[in-house]
């Protein structure tokens, strides 16, 4: 599993740079509209602290948009991109609604489920790499099936394609584990 | 070979970037309204195009922005309805990855016209890689001095920004989506007030699809006069359709309207034809929320006459044996596709996105799901036919918004066209859980 180490480097608040670019975002609004800004925020700080929506990374957000927490829950609550949970280091979702399901989604989700060595859809593999999720339409429905893990899609999968995305996947973490 | 409005350039390598999209052509609509057109002629010249709405409903883009109130001292806002969450629809991602300049020359000239010195892009927040695309257009046009302080000395300001959503279909209904920009959950707003009067922090507002938006720039660098020539006498310009499903060739492709739907699939401009050689079934021309037309209602019309791709002619027969154009998300089924599953598929999706602020579709949408679901695992009865039909009824017209009607139709057509397929699977249940209808071998089927 992920070490608590890692877990706990990746807590609020935003480094300089960041709250840099946060701030812009929120000026991007009218005065007093900040508000606004909200699901950009929740998506940088995802990304920043860890993957997921902490109870304490969703007040951080709050604070820094001047709104009450409740606020920021029934957000975050409310869409479906949002992580509530941690998650393994990278997150495959795949498109299961009717166009990919046509070109053999189900498929690649049974397949990537044995390959993870998991039985269900949200659960992470026991080396705590992958969590496999599925979405609904992602807007790929020409080019399936496929998945999104971050902010990339990857399209027109197969099983030797599925096997390739996980090694590239690890070798990627591999790396920026050996950066650190 | 049909004639190319928005995507002309779109094989021209870098047209992604600044200098080449104006070498193109580029911003010269912003130039031509700007310089020689006050705001109002710019609204006329959309009203007389005829353009419709190229989201989904059709509703012509030149009336809503008629409709938008004017008070005195308050701002007005045009916000860009990049939500694209319809099923077999992927025409606005393809627009805004291939053409971001086409998007913001477009959102230029439009608020000019609009009278609007903000304005926003709301991207599903799975876009997010083509929001990246977008802001450094967006950035090479205010360093160009397309955006910003008196563009072109014209006194005309204009602010863009680009703002993501987190995952909710429901935010591509222009209320629920004006909800989720103000920061809030995407719950549809009663109407009216409409946004064209209270929209966005309650100032007038229009929320535009991404290609009506970007179908101005050609209408207004070519005329509306050009543009009506293009298309049918009820179906003016180009559409973009995101062809998917069982066809060899899917795609993204610019049609004039009025294409005939033959020519469509198996022209070699276009699908190509169904994929592996094999027989059409079934087709949802307009997204998943559009009635499904079996076989032999598809390249003609009930009345024997040859269907086109335009609003009156896919709509033509209603909903006993038509469709409708939609958002041009065209989705094929060949001959082994179950449409009992399909249509299980799709009723999970509505109700996995159903913002659950109405009841009726709420808990409609997720019965529904389990009815269907209960049939596709042979579970069902024949009265769960009828019962389908029931829910619908009870959803139809008792919402907020649109969602539920979209959830409802799809079922009732497929039941309409197939119903001995509903059938079958009720009187053969050890089959319809080990093969899909109509396929001999057995695939294997995650439910």
């Amino acid at each position: 599993m992920i070490s608590t180490l890692e877990t706990q480097a990746k807590r609020p608040p935003f480094s300089p740079e960041k709250l840099t670019e946060v701030q812009g975002v929120i000026k991007q609004f009218p005065e007093g509209k900040q508000k606004s800004a909200i699901l950009r925020v929740l998506h940088i700080a995802e990304e920043e602290f860890g993957g997921w929506l902490s109870p304490e990374t969703m007040d951080y957000v709050a604070e820094l948009l001047d709104i009450q927490s409740i606020e920021v829950y029934e957000v975050a609550t409310f869409y479906t991109m949002f992580n509530l949970k941690p998650t393994g280091k990278f997150v495959f979702e795949v498109c299961r609604t009717g166009p990919c399901m046509l070109v053999g989604s189900d498929e690649i989700i049974d397949y990537i489920k044995s390959k993870l060595g998991i039985s269900a859809v949200g659960e992470t593999s026991a080396d705590g790499m992958f969590t496999l999720k599925t979405a609904e339409c992602l807007g790929a429905c020409g080019y399936g099936p496929m998945l999104q893990c971050g902010k990339v899609y990857h399209e027109h999968l197969t099983p030797a394609k599925v096997d390739e995305l996980m090694d590239h996947y690890r070798a990627k973490y591999s790396s920026s584990i050996n950066q650190n | 070979m049909g004639r190319k409005l928005l995507l002309e350039h779109i094989d021209v390598s870098g047209i992604e970037t600044y200098d080449v999209y104006r070498n193109h052509g580029g911003y010269k609509s912003v130039e031509k309204a700007l310089k020689t057109m006050s705001a109002q002629e710019v609204v006329e010249e959309v009203q007389k195009s005829a353009l419709r709405g190229r989201g989904g409903a059709g509703f012509p883009t030149g009336m809503k922005w008629s409709f938008l109130a004017k008070p005195e001292g308050v701002p007005r806002y045009l916000v860009c309805n990049a939500d694209e969450s319809e099923p077999g629809t992927f025409k606005d991602r393809f627009l805004m990855e291939k053409l971001p300049h086409l998007m913001v020359e477009g959102m230029i000239t439009s608020s000019y016209a609009l009278g609007a010195n903000t304005a926003y892009i709301y991207i599903r927040g799975e876009y997010m890689f083509v929001l990246d695309i977008l802001e450094k257009a967006i950035a090479e046009a205010y360093a160009k001095g397309w955006l910003g302080k008196n563009i072109l000395g014209s006194g005309y300001d204009l602010d863009l920004h680009v703002a993501p959503g987190g995952g909710a279909y429901i935010c591509g209904e222009e209320t629920a989506l004006l909800e989720s920009l103000e920061g809030k959950r995407g719950n549809p707003r009663m109407k009216p007030p409409f946004p064209a009067v209270k929209g966005l922090y309650g100032c007038p507002t229009v929320v535009n699809n991404v290609e009506s938006i970007c179908a101005v720039v050609p209408i207004i660098n070519i005329g509306a006069d050009e543009y009506l020539k293009i298309g049918t006498e009820k179906s003016s310009g180009t559409k973009l359709i995101s062809a998917c499903g069982n066809i060899a060739r899917p795609g993204v492709y610019e049609i004039e309207l009025g294409l005939s739907v033959e020519d469509f699939i198996y022209g070699d401009e276009w699908c190509r034809g169904i994929a592996n050689g094999k027989k059409l079934k079934a087709l949802i021309p307009g997204g998943s929320s559009v009635p499904i037309l079996p076989a032999h209602l598809i390249t003609s019309t009930a009345a024997g006459e040859r269907r086109y791709m335009s609003y009156e002619s896919l709509s033509d027969g209603g909903f006993a044996s038509g469709s409708m154009l939609g958002s041009g998300g065209f989705i094929v089924f060949d001959e082994d596709q179950c449409i009992v599953r399909n249509t299980w598929n799709f009723a999970r999706f509505y109700a996995h996105e159903s913002c659950g602020q109405c009841s009726p579709c709420r808990e409609g949408t997720s019965w529904m799901e389990k009815v269907l679901h209960r049939l596709e695992t042979g579970k069902g009865n024949m009265r769960d036919i009828d019962l389908l039909a029931e829910i619908n009824k009870k959803i139809e017209g008792n919402t907020i918004c649109p969602l539920g009607d979209a959830a409802a139709w799809p079922v009732a057509a497929a039941i309409r066209h197939f119903r001995e397929e509903f059938e079958w699977h009720v009187t053969h249940p050890n089959d319809a859980i080990t093969r899909n209808y109509g396929m001999l071998k057995t695939p294997s089927i995650t439910l």
